[in-house]
């Protein structure tokens, strides 16, 4: 079955409705996700979306640019981040006037909160900053765009399962998909087209993300020839919750909670004096990991406290209302009586597809454009958090880079029509025959063997401390996986909601990528934000200012690098 | 470490005439673990072709609601130790709505009615250049209302919704009333058709099922009390 929109967005996250929702006040838009789009990952960020508008103590847009930028470890573009903390204050706004129901101020205004790596003047004292719902801000967002796409009319198909896309002479023109529900094939034909396919912490054992997360768009964007930028920084939050890896909140610290070592101190006063529990997450999670390596740990073992008690059952309850209901009913841990047992988790994907500031995808990376091609969210990489991302960065990324992908795709079809290129019949074909072969292989490997070697494996070498010698046995293992994985055989050989079909799927994009993650780590040979090299424990301006780009060409990676793009802020010593 | 039985429902619609039935599998488990883990277990070590649907395993994406040992819940909120047997369960799809394949059902029924009622802020005066002011009271009458996932514990469990598939059911009303109190919205004239009729706010018999089967504690039941207070009491 062939089906024709203007414009496909795949993926129904912020970013995906948010680009569905400019772009279809003037074309005919449809969104394809491979889960109903109130389940995409978005809906779990809880803390909060950044704009300095000040509501509650002196802010300024600048004061968010220099924390955004320091916070990456100064491998954000500056022209990028700029736009970010322009488009904020606006974009915010534009969100409560769609009616999401932000926590207020005594006065009715939006509510504010402090985050880690957001201060005031320029890095002296953190800063009233997060726009915030209790702890359920992402879920709010989410909600009020799908109902805003419910009242504008935008198509939805989801449970659509997208194995790959089709371009052809750098157009982008539809893409093919696994109906689960219709249990067919299903090609798209489009003349513009979003990716906002989500982040890839399911590569991870321990990771907050959800099992959706397994970065299907960055698998079809190798397979299609295009490259990823970036994808070695991972960002791992400070507080999962122990063993589950499930998030709790930055906006619990922003709250005042502390995290705590086994002789019960504030240990972070040795590694960010002036921040203390709100310095940026790549330092945070590295001091807690120090901490449970040198023996710190409650008990001895890997894990820390994060505690909440200091601040009251009435504010617990009115600020931190979800994050309180979990730690209770899934780890039976009472948050108002007792300190919560954290770990650091696998949470976000700084890297990702290579897009200019209006959400354009970059065949080479560079400055060629796919046209009809755009990206935004978490699998796209403007670069707005370089090296490490600061926590309620990321939702406002969705809202500002969706909008502004919906809103170049406006002018796009303005300007060319809607008329389709040719779809690729061979394309088509080779798309369905790499699925029929993976349910219909017959071999001995099971697909939740490997994903779990993958993700335990990954988790050990491949996680907040790095070094040569773990990447490299990283790298052998990867391609032991990858080469196991032409043996795997799957259980299911129907077509109706074969789940066990989409999670080989989704296990190939996972094997896809991995390789890079590790060779692009292994390659920089420095410290800088997320990526901490133990045999290069220093930052290096001089070799590594510099993004990774990595192409998949005939089997083999490819790897090239492009400037930073600086602009008012020069790179300097990173203290909190 | 326990060993659980687990009675799954299953259904293919690919095997012909075959109906839904009980299927058997002795999982090892640790008490701490969820009914969600029981079912991945049996699909990535037992049997692949078991379908059910699950995403953020921490209870906000809304997707793992399934009958478990006969009442709505989570699937990855539902502690083994909590069971009333932790060696035995029995896992069903959400009631009232087609089965697709095993634990999988048709929800657009459901997301049709949520459709219906108009899920959205309507306000036709221009917005501010800065934010609409909304009281610290007025947003708390919302608050709860906002927790909702959408997993369909509630409208499935519904004796009302059972009798009368066209009753807009509790998840369509809380959403209803998360927009019609919202000091933001001037919506309402817009909605009293659909919610003031047989098959709107008027079909809930306060029986209270929703409250019981609702994985965010929402009290729903008030909420749709608060509804039929508000259409009442409107002056025409």
């Amino acid at each position: 079955m062939i089906i024709k929109h203007d414009v496909v967005i795949v993926g129904a996250g912020l970013a995906g409705l948010r680009a569905a929702l400019e772009a279809s006040r003037y074309y005919d838009v449809a969104v394809v996700s491979k889960v109903f789009p109130t389940r995409s990952h978005s809906g779990a960020a809880q803390g909060g979306i950044a704009a300095a508008m000040g509501n509650v103590e002196e802010d300024h847009i600048d004061w968010h640019f220099f924390d955004t930028v320091k916070g990456s470890d100064y491998l954000a573009d500056q022209n990028a981040a700029e736009v970010l903390v322009n488009d904020a204050i606006p974009a915010v706004y534009e969100l409560e006037h769609m009616g999401v129901p932000f926590s207020r101020t005594p006065e009715g205004k939006i509510n504010q909160r402090k985050f880690g790596g957001h201060t005031r003047n320029y890095g002296e004292a953190p800063v009233l900053r997060a726009c915030f719902a209790a702890d359920r801000t992402g879920h709010v967002l989410l909600h009020t765009l799908y109902d805003q796409c419910v009242k504008n009319n935008v198509r939805f198909y989801s449970e659509f399962f997208v194995t790959d896309i089709l371009i052809k002479e750098n157009i982008i023109r539809g893409l093919v998909a696994y109906d689960m529900i219709g249990g067919e094939f299903t090609t798209f034909h489009c003349k513009a087209m979003v990716f906002a396919t989500g982040g890839y912490g399911r590569t991870y054992k321990i990771t907050s993300n959800a099992h959706a997360n397994t970065g299907d768009g960055l698998g079809i964007l190798l397979r299609a020839g295009l490259p990823l930028e970036d994808m070695e920084f991972v960002q791992f939050h400070p507080t999962g919750l122990y063993r589950y890896g499930i998030l709790l909140t930055e906006g619990a610290r922003g709250e005042g909670a502390y995290l705590i070592n086994n002789e019960g101190k504030r240990f972070m006063e040795k590694y960010a004096p002036k921040l203390m529990e709100l310095a940026p997450r790549d330092m945070t999670s590295r001091s807690i990991q120090t901490e449970i390596n040198e023996g710190f740990g409650i008990n001895g073992e890997d894990y820390v406290y994060l505690d909440l008690r200091h601040l009251g059952e009435k504010k617990i309850n009115e600020r931190l209302p979800e994050i309180t209901g979990f730690c209770r009913k899934i780890a039976g841990v009472d948050p108002v009586k007792e300190p919560i047992p954290i770990q650091p988790t696998a949470h976000y994907s700084m890297g990702g597809i290579p897009v200019t500031i209006d959400s354009e995808v970059l065949a080479d990376g560079k400055s060629q454009k796919v046209e009809g091609f755009y990206a935004a969210g978490e699998c796209a990489c403007v670069s707005v958090h370089g090296a490490n991302r600061l926590g309620t960065n990321s939702q406002l990324e969705t809202v500002v880079f969706g909008r502004r992908a919906g809103k170049a795709i406006v002018e796009f079809l303005k300007e060319n029509g809607t008329e389709k290129a040719d779809l690729p019949e061979d394309q088509i074909k080779t798309s369905i025959d790499r699925v029929e072969g993976i349910k219909n292989n017959k071999g001995d490997e099971k697909v939740g063997v490997i994903r779990h070697e993958l993700q335990e494996t990954m988790m050990r070498k491949v996680g907040i401390f790095r070094d040569e010698q773990k990447l490299k046995e990283m790298l052998k293992k990867v391609r032991e996986l990858e080469e196991r994985a032409e043996h795997l055989q799957i259980d299911d050989k129907g077509m109706k909601f074969n789940t066990d079909l989409t999670e080989a799927l989704e296990l190939d994009n996972l094997l896809h990528f991995a390789e890079i993650i590790v060779s692009g780590a292994l390659n920089r040979q420095e410290s800088r934000g997320s990526q901490y090299r133990t045999d290069y424990p220093k930052r290096d301006d001089v070799n590594w200012l510099k993004h990774t780009l990595a192409f998949k060409k005939e089997g083999e990676f490819i790897f090239d690098y492009k400037p930073v793009v600086i602009t008012k802020f020069q790179p300097k010593e990173r203290k909190y | 470490m326990i060993k659980v039985n687990v009675r799954v429902s299953r259904f293919n619609p690919e095997e012909g005439n075959v109906k839904p039935h009980f299927e058997e599998f002795t999982v090892e488990a640790d008490p701490t673990e969820k009914v969600l883990d029981l079912l991945h277990k049996i699909k990535w070590e037992q049997d692949g072709t078991l379908a059910f649907r699950r995403s953020c395993a921490h209870g906000i994406c809304g997707s793992c609601a399934m009958k478990i040992d006969g009442r709505n819940m989570l699937a990855c909120e539902s502690l083994i130790s909590n069971l009333k047997d932790p060696t035995r369960v029995t896992v069903e799809p959400l009631q009232s709505l087609p089965v697709l394949k095993d634990l999988v059902v048709d929800m657009d029924d459901f997301f049709k009615k949520y459709e219906i009622v108009k899920p959205y802020l309507i306000n036709k005066t221009p917005p501010p250049t800065k934010e609409r002011y909304q009281s610290v009271e007025d947003r708390e009458l919302i608050d709860e209302s906002t927790k909702c996932i959408q997993c369909a514990a509630c409208t499935t469990s519904c004796p009302s919704n059972w009798k009368n598939p066209q009753f807009l059911g509790p998840a369509a009303l809380l959403k209803s009333y998360r927009y019609c109190f919202d000091s933001r919205d001037e919506g309402m004239d817009e909605r009293i058709r659909i919610l003031d009729n047989g098959d709107g706010v008027w079909r809930c018999h306060t029986i209270f099922n929703c409250v019981e089967a609702c994985p965010k504690d929402i009290n729903i039941t008030w909420h749709i009390s608060e509804l039929k207070k508000k259409l009442v009491s409107r002056e025409y």
